[in-house]
């Protein structure tokens, strides 16, 4: 058997040995993927792999097992591929049988004039699939860091352990790579406990910080060459990675959040074998007319910039928390059930926290909350439930509220993303992925995001002007997001809807255009002469440690099972049957629908996973509260033509 | 381009991986088609695997040595035949270069235990080409036979139309093709399986070896009966319609090498591209001069001068090769066989020959050809190999499922294929007596009630049946229902809309405020690398037999909506640009949705007064409901619990939902298909008195309350009752209904707020007749006034508003007033400038 250690260094090895073991029997492929999950069941295990997403490429071995905790933003075609082939030497004529499963190129050890027998009766053909991951989207900061934080001692321990003798030249590298990185976490750890003045000055500064640790792993490579790796988000760093799936291709779906293990495959033959073309030879080789340099480009880009990962075992993410123990269900279980007990005080807090960030506007805060937890759990034909759009009006204009905000926002969920309303950004900018036919891949677009992503809108940067074609189609793509949580993406002949779960927040001065399951107008009970000085200070209050409880709330909250029982049913309907008698015209359909999403996402907010009498009183009134704020704005905007 | 010398060719050793064929009789051990069920394929699959016998060794690069001779007991597929008369054989290659297929090797192999050395296939030994079980001469006769016999009478396809369906289908096509002149024969696969099916089998294993023997076959045939017909180049079989594999998806490896039949849409076509079918070497020493054929995508280039024996003296002469016309599709699978969340797979497909440049982006085709899977080229300097194959199909047949969407009806692609147990369902769904209510409960179940507004949906969903009287010069019939919903905002009428459209295959959705005339016609566009023009279609003819969703109906632009006004009855669209002058069909149905001008709709006011739209676009519509709430407490009750429902109804209970959805997508999708009722006598009876009796309803009044229109849309209502019902007739039940509804929405949408009455002059003329009849009423008790103040030539305006109100008993508003001032000014009565109003 292996030693300890070697699945994770050499798993083809491991492969190869399960291999020649089998006989050619077919059953190996199911053996290999049984060993692997088995190994990864392990306590811990998951923690020693070192992570694409932390540790820089060139540090990782090849052929080792890594993994990638991503998005998967394209699926390229299935292709065919040699599962078992067979090697022949032309001087002994000694015919020897090899896998090609997990690999990109038949190896052939180095022994010279060694052959690929193309004729061979016991090749066996195969199919597998290959996916385009990025990092997930508008990862947070505090996000990348915490998981890098993680992995990061663990994974270099896993470094040290002693079969990294295999390549005597790259241990050598990882230990510099050692100290590098046992000075950054701190830099980074202090602007955490410290306020971080830095991170809240403004955006860009923001955007040099997450640049930083992971910089080193792409820059020099980008620089060269101006590979589009097709980020939704504009600015987002990090590997792309190729990752070869061979089994269940049909349970993935685009979109989907994978932590994926597998094995890293950089052979820059790779690279050479796409360079190496030879012009005469496409007229008559039929194999090579059939890719346009762009699709040879996107399909197969150096492995240096684009790794490839070939799968052995996926992890589908629901949430990307790392505070959260993803582990396991039983973990997430236990853990859910102890903190459920804290739910309340962390909400008062939580609240009180937001209150303040709100300028003392505390129904405000309220919904802010609301919003922040909600979630779409089911879709009924046409209608998701669960969406909960604010539209957050009155916000100061020409003020840098909603970045500071955004900012507050940031430090709170794992995901999220801050699109500007500017005229020129809606006419501009690409939110709706499109597929390319050229390069024969989609392109992505600021709308291609990971569940619960938290999308802030400020329209508070729009200004009057002429909107162009795009702009239209883009403020539609928008419209469309909030109503029916769907995104069109534009297959150029037709429009193909994938259904999407992200959290919109819009900013705005008046009410929004774009519509919103609930509008609420900022009532500031304090006007701090310099807005963004009086943020910066609410937010250094915070310790870290009480961040964290609300970054753990916000996910557990998010996850709760909730039910209505038949006796409250009973009383919410008598109420609504009440409330149409006073005044038919208050309330409608459409707020009971509201009214219902607030009640539950307010019994969440509490921990409670029923609906209790109280909770819906509650809601009503929060939501009484709410109209009565914005009853006279209506007004207002209605006599307006 | 180098030249072909610069490869040193010394080095290579003997390469003896040709199309190997040996003679065997029982047949080959190795029978492709039989053991493609394991996934064991041949590497190489145009090659059948060469044996211990043979050197496997193999060069990698792009020449490799000559072939050591041309066997002597080859089949050539493409030799003259008897009475060809020197027509010339065209080559195939969408076949692969596999031309000859020779059934004896005697070099590699020492012939096989009978020792069948037979080079004619018909000396009634079992003899097969390598690697398969087709026996050349038995599959020759097969076909002949099939081409001979085969007789459809239940034909409906159009390129069978003008023949005689009792006499066998493909001599005609002979006939036609000796008439015609175009060399090629298509054959629909399926007829070739319920006529023989080992032969249908075998066409589909191994369709590179079946093809050319049916090549031979028809030729044989055709020459033999039309010996003076002079062709271009010999016939080629082109089969079609392979039943083996319809979705690009389930593609396999064990799909190589066998015919496919899959559907798709064209995303991309490429230049075409000139491919070597033969090379021609001329020895630089002697100038002895030969022609090498083109072997699966290589040239052996000759190492030796056969005549003067000088070694690598042979230089490629470009400009006396022979080239093929080869050009690259791409392909992607159409929406509709994609599994949710996942994107389209593309597939790439080689046209050859006279299929380039016969399809365009865009098009929606039936692709029939051999699936290749090709290993990705070594490179000679290494020995290492991607482990990857390239796959693409040779295509051998298109044919475009739209194509006839600008003329005709479109029945192949709208024919959705049931299996029986489905129709069983179906049908058993259809026999319930409730099946109307069930149905429509079915349709958009988190919409609450508005039972009869789903009803009406649901009719429109079937439609009436279509009736052509473009013989009697009235054209087309309208068989789609048009349905406008109007009402408060919020009252779910955009959800019903976005249901709707998610449910039928063919949906539209546009809201009135986006679209431009432009997008809901078509537009016309240069192509910017062809400068060709091109038409794009817009929504509207996009949703040709499907439904088109408007939303927002009533903020749209008065010149879109102009564009409807042909479009809802005539069912076809006219363009006129940039010197396209043409008229598609948009045989769509209307979904509409309106809300009211002023934020809620006024009880007081009609329907016009409140949508405001022009009433020649409204009576287009069959049934106008109005959405309200009706603001009654069970009413409410009932919602309430809807709606809390919706909010904690488990997972189960929607997965059970989902599934009604697909058979309601079902049911209709075959309604629509297989049932188109007729009236019987019964029932256009009851028809006839419905309509008289809505006559009466206003005649008695001084009104017109029905016009003809409203009479066909009763008549498509009751026709798409009974398509609910699958029956093929319309009877008196179906019209009660027909007859219900429309009265329902009538009463909704018609009714006279002054009176009560449902007038449909409301949406006919734009104005009840109460309300015409009020401002005649006052237009007269103003002349009298007038004329009472004895002869005053001009008095003041306002005066005169004045004096009006205190006379008249009703109020009277300065709208009537003016109303009534522009009727006597129309009678020429008198006019009014200004302030003042001068008698004439």
């Amino acid at each position: 058997m292996p030693s300890s250690n070697d699945w994770i260094n050499n798993p083809l090895g491991v492969v190869e040995e399960m291999f020649v073991q089998s006989n050619s029997n077919p059953e190996w492929e199911a053996k290999v993927l049984e060993y692997f999950k088995g190994k990864l069941k392990e306590k811990q295990a998951y923690s020693w792999i070192p992570s694409l997403n932390d540790v820089p490429l060139h540090y990782l071995k090849p052929n080792s097992l890594v993994k990638f905790r991503c998005l998967v933003q394209d699926m390229f075609d299935p292709e065919f591929y040699m599962g078992v082939y067979e090697t022949i030497d032309p001087s002994t004529k000694a015919k020897v049988l090899r896998f090609g499963k997990y690999k990109d190129v038949t190896e052939l050890r180095c022994v010279p004039h060694l052959q690929v027998d193309l004729n061979s009766r016991n090749t066996v053909t195969a199919e597998r699939q290959t996916f385009y991951c990025v990092p997930i989207p508008g990862e947070t900061l505090w996000e990348a860091f915490l998981n890098h934080s993680h992995t990061y001692a663990r994974s270099s321990q896993a470094r040290v352990v002693p079969s990294t003798s295999y390549i005597p030249s790259r241990q050598k590298r990882s230990y510099e790579e050692d100290d590098e990185m046992d000075t950054q976490p701190q830099k980074q750890r202090e602007p955490h406990t410290g306020g971080s003045p830095q991170l809240h000055a403004n955006g860009d500064s923001k955007r040099q910080e997450t640049e930083a640790p992971s910089g080193q792993t792409t820059s020099p490579s980008n620089a060269s060459s101006p590979l589009d790796l097709n980020f939704p988000l504009p600015g987002e760093r990090g590997p792309a990675c190729l990752v070869k799936v061979y089994e269940d291709l049909d349970s993935f779906k685009l979109n989907d959040m994978l932590e994926v293990y597998g094995i890293l495959s950089v052979n820059p033959l790779l690279s050479v074998l796409c360079e190496e073309k030879d012009p005469s030879a496409s007229l008559l080789d039929p194999t090579e007319s059939m890719e346009t340099p762009e699709e040879q480009r996107a399909h197969d880009p150096p492995a240096s910039l684009v790794p490839r990962l070939h799968m052995l075992h996926a992890r589908p993410l629901q949430h990307n928390n790392p505070l959260l123990p993803s582990d396991r269900a039983e973990d997430q279980h236990a853990f859910v059930s102890s903190f459920m007990v804290e739910m309340a005080s962390v909400r008062a807090e939580f609240l009180a926290y937001l209150t303040h960030i709100l300028l003392g506007d505390g129904l405000a805060a309220e919904y802010l909350l609301l919003h922040l937890i909600s979630s779409v759990y089911a879709r009924r034909d046409v209608l998701p439930l669960g969406k909960f759009t604010l539209n957050l009006s009155g916000c100061p204009p020409n003020s840098s509220f909603t970045e500071s905000l955004h900012q507050v926002i940031q430090e709170l969920v794992p995901c999220t993303y801050r699109l500007s309303m500017t005229l020129h950004n809606m006419n501009s900018l690409r939110l709706v992925p499109r597929k390319d036919y050229v390069a024969n891949r989609l392109v992505s677009g600021a709308l291609q995001l990971a569940r619960n992503t938290s999308l802030v809108l400020d329209e508070t940067r729009l200004e009057q002007g002429q909107l162009d074609a795009s702009g239209v189609q883009n403020i539609t793509a928008l419209g469309n997001l909030i109503s029916w949580q769907k995104v069109d993406y534009d297959f150029n002949y037709h429009q193909m809807e994938f259904p999407c779960n992200i959290n919109v927040f819009v900013t705005s001065e008046g009410r929004s255009l774009l519509p919103s399951d609930c509008q609420v107008p900022l009532q500031p009970q304090v006007t701090p002469p310099n807005l963004e000085e009086y943020l910066s200070t609410v937010h250094k209050a915070q310790l870290t440690s009480q961040i964290n409880k609300f970054r753990v709330y916000l996910s557990v909250a998010q996850t709760l099972d909730y039910s209505i029982s038949d006796e409250v049913t009973k009383a919410v309907e008598d109420d609504f049957v009440d409330m149409r008698k006073d005044d038919p015209q208050s309330v409608s359909a459409e707020d009971l629908h509201r009214m219902l999403v607030v009640a539950r996402l307010l019994s969440l907010s509490l921990g409670q996973t029923s609906l209790s009498r109280e909770g819906w009183m509650r809601a009503k009134h929060i939501d009484m509260l709410r109209r009565t704020r914005s009853q006279p704005q209506t007004t207002v905007n209605g006599n307006e033509p | 381009m180098s030249s072909p010398t610069s490869t040193p060719g010394g080095r290579k050793r003997n390469r003896n991986d040709i199309p190997a064929t040996r003679s065997t009789s029982p047949p080959s051990q190795r029978r492709r088609g039989q053991d493609s069920s394991n996934a064991d394929l041949p590497a190489m699959p145009t090659s059948p695997a060469t044996d211990i016998a043979s050197p496997t060794v193999h060069d990698t690069s792009l020449f490799s040595s000559p072939r050591r001779s041309v066997l002597p007991s080859e089949v050539d597929m493409s030799s003259p035949l008897i009475g060809a008369r020197g027509t010339p054989a065209r080559q195939r290659p969408d076949l692969g270069s596999v031309r000859k297929a020779p059934q004896v090797d005697l070099h590699s192999e020492p012939p096989s235990a009978d020792g069948a050395v037979a080079s004619e296939p018909s000396v009634g030994q079992k003899l097969v080409i390598w690697g398969t079980d087709v026996n050349v001469g038995t599959c020759k006769e097969k076909f002949q036979r099939f081409l001979q016999r085969f007789i459809d009478p239940t034909s409906n396809e159009d390129e069978n139309a003008g023949l005689d369906l009792n006499e066998p289908l493909y001599m005609q096509k002979l006939e036609e093709i000796s008439v015609v002149g175009e060399p090629v024969l298509n054959v629909n696969c399926g007829h070739v399986q319920s006529f023989d099916a080992d032969l249908y089998r075998q066409l589909i294993c191994y369709p590179q070896e079946v093809i050319p023997t049916f090549d031979m076959a028809v030729n044989e045939l055709f020459f033999e009966r039309f010996p003076d017909s002079i062709l271009e180049h010999q016939i080629q079989v082109r089969p079609y319609n392979a039943l083996k594999t319809r979705n690009m998806r389930s593609l396999n490896p064990e799909d190589i090498d066998q015919m496919i039949t899959i559907s798709g849409m064209v995303i991309r076509t490429s230049q075409l591209i000139p491919e070597m079918q033969e090379a021609f070497f001329q020895c630089q020493v002697c100038a002895f001069s030969t022609r090498v054929e083109v072997d699966r995508g290589r040239i052996a280039e000759p190492a030796v001068c056969r005549h003067c024996n000088t070694t690598h003296s042979l230089a490629l002469i470009h400009n006396r090769s022979a080239f093929s016309d080869k050009q690259m599709i791409k392909v992607q699978e159409s929406p509709d066989d994609m599994p949710a969340g996942q994107t389209p797979h593309t597939t790439v497909v080689y046209a050859h020959n006279d299929l380039v440049d016969k399809v365009q982006p865009g098009d929606r085709i039936n692709i029939t050809g051999i699936y290749r899977a090709v290993p990705m080229r070594e490179n000679p300097r290494q020995s290492n190999v991607k482990s990857v194959y390239k796959t693409h199909i040779d295509a051998i047949h298109f044919r475009k499922t739209d194509e006839k969407r600008l003329h005709g009806l479109d029945e192949e692609a709208d024919q959705k294929l049931f299996t029986e147990e489905r129709v069983k369902t179906l049908k058993e769904l259809a026999a319930k007596p409730d099946v109307y209510e069930r149905l429509s409960s079915a349709l958009a179940p988190s919409i609450y009630e508005h039972e009869d507004i789903k009803k009406g949906i649901l009719l429109q969903l079937f439609g009436g049946t279509r009736k052509d009287f473009s013989q009697t010069g009235r054209g087309n019939f309208r068989a789609e229902v048009n349905i406008l919903l109007c009402g408060d905002p919020g009252t779910s009428k955009s959800q019903l809309l976005q249901y709707v459209f998610n449910l039928v295959p063919r949906g539209q959705y546009t809201s009135g405020k986006g679209s431009s005339a432009v997008g809901l016609t078509a537009y016309v566009m240069k192509d910017p690398e062809t400068k060709q023009l091109v038409l794009q279609t817009g929504a509207l003819v996009l949703s040709d037999n499907g439904i088109c969703c408007i939303d927002e109906f009533d903020k749209m632009s008065e010149s879109t909506r102009s564009v409807l006004h042909e479009v809802m009855e005539q069912q076809t669209l006219s363009i006129a640009k940039a010197g396209i002058i043409c008229q598609l069909n948009a045989r769509t149905s209307v979904l509409a949705a309106a809300n009211p001008v002023e934020s809620q709709w006024n009880p007081k006011k009609t329907t016009i007064e409140n949508i405001q739209l022009p009433h020649t676009l409204l009576s287009r519509f069959d049934l106008i409901f109005l959405m309200l709430d009706p603001q009654d407490e069970a009413y409410d009750r009932r919602l309430a619990h809807h709606l809390v429902s919706l909010y904690y109804q488990s997972e189960e209970q929607i997965e059970e939902e989902l599934l009604d959805m697909a058979v309601l997508k079902d049911y209709i999708a075959y309604a629509r298909t297989y049932i188109n009722p007729r009236l019987n006598e019964e029932a256009s009876q009851a028809l006839i008195e419905a309509y008289v009796d809505m006559r009466k309803i206003g005649s008695g009044r001084g009104m017109v309350s029905a016009y003809p229109r409203q009479l066909e849309s009763l008549i498509r209502l009751a026709e798409a009752h009974a398509k609910v019902r699958f029956s093929d007739k319309v009877e008196t039940i179906d019209v009660e209904e027909a007859k219900r509804l429309h009265r329902e929405a009538l009463k909704q949408s018609a009714t006279d707020p002054r009176t009560g009455f449902v007038d449909i002059s409301i949406l006919t003329t734009g104005m009840s007749a109460t309300a015409r009849k009020r401002k005649e009423e006052v237009a007269q008790a103003l002349k009298k006034m007038i004329q009472s103040k004895g002869k005053t030539p001009a008095m003041k305006y306002q005066q005169l508003f004045d004096d009006l109100r205190g006379q008249s008993e009703a109020a009277i508003t300065k709208d009537m007033f003016e109303e009534a001032l522009r009727a006597l000014a129309d009678e020429d009565y008198l006019t009014v400038t200004g302030k003042t109003v001068r008698l004439l």
